[in-house]
């Protein structure tokens, strides 16, 4: 298996969505090569940084227009 | 000589931990009429799906916009939600709408999602570099968001809509080729294109030896 190919399965490697054959190669092709297996851990913990990351706090006056609009909104549904 | 130990490549987490338990007690209790309990939906997702339509909308007013529409939306069609799907993935999907449509009227003939786009085949990474452990802990939250958004800006919208919607808010490909209007093998084409841009442009940040 060739660099490329692994780049080509990156996505489906990660989701674990291979099949066995497959992924055994792309793995025996990782253990011989540093700089795929650098491409598959950096790309990994890109996908979990952004995962984990908590959104900001919504800035205040963009909380409270949202509020405001939801209760006019809201209030007149229910009337 | 002992080979390299290999760090079997995790699931991707699913679902995403926002959804609570109670979601579907409080989604029927909204559809009864209970404003409270729609008001507490609101509270619980407000930073995400703000997140989202800032993203995809690059702008603070359209991303406000966005988010405003989105859960009036919801709560107009609260009745249509079946509750075949998460009520957060609904959301997730009326919130898209609402800010392509913003980024589609800022910048007009630009974004068009649904086409069939050239990934590339220059997929082969450069800045091949060891990241070393944890490189989250390197950085402030608020300094770690600002470079998060940052690099996600810079994709292209076709790209980074579609890592938001898989990568970030935890659809499925199926789900967010149906919410893009795009077929399965396209999503996976884009989904990777985007890991790799996303992973290069931390890489500048993130690389071993590289000090904040």
């Amino acid at each position: 298996m060739k660099c490329k190919q692994i780049v080509k399965e990156l996505a489906d490697y990660l989701d674990e969505a291979l099949d066995p054959t497959l992924r055994e190669s792309i793995e025996l092709h990782l253990e011989k090569c540093k700089d795929c297996r650098l491409v598959v851990d950096t790309t990994k913990q890109t996908i979990q940084i952004y995962c984990n990351s908590e959104p900001a706090p919504l800035p205040q006056t963009t909380r409270q227009r949202l509020h405001e609009a939801l209760a006019k909104h809201l209030r007149r549904a229910r009337a | 000589m002992n080979s390299p130990k290999l760090n079997p490549a995790p699931p991707h987490q699913l679902p995403s931990q926002v959804v609570k338990d109670d979601e579907p007690i409080l989604v029927a209790a909204a559809r009864a009429g209970d404003i409270s309990a729609f008001e507490t939906l609101v509270g619980r997702y407000e930073r995400k799906i703000f997140r989202l339509t800032q993203n995809i909308t690059q702008n603070r007013e359209d991303a406000e916009d966005a988010m405003q529409e989105a859960f009036l939306k919801a709560y107009e069609h609260l009745s249509n939600f079946q509750g075949n799907s998460r009520f957060y993935t609904w959301l997730v999907r009326i919130a898209v709408n609402q800010a392509l449509m913003k980024l589609r009227k800022r910048r007009p003939g630009v974004v068009s999602l649904d086409e069939e786009i050239d990934t590339g085949e220059d997929t082969m990474p450069r800045d091949v570099e060891d990241w070393g452990p944890s490189p989250e802990q390197r950085y402030e939250q608020s300094e770690l968001g600002s470079i998060l958004s940052k690099v996600i800006g810079e994709l292209d919208p076709p790209f980074r809509v579609v890592f938001q919607l898989r990568d970030i808010e935890e659809l499925s490909t199926e789900e967010t080729a149906e919410a893009l209007g795009l077929s399965v093998p396209a999503v996976k084409s884009r989904l990777l294109r985007a890991r790799l841009k996303l992973r290069q442009g931390l890489n500048q940040y993130f690389r071993r030896g590289k000090e904040s």
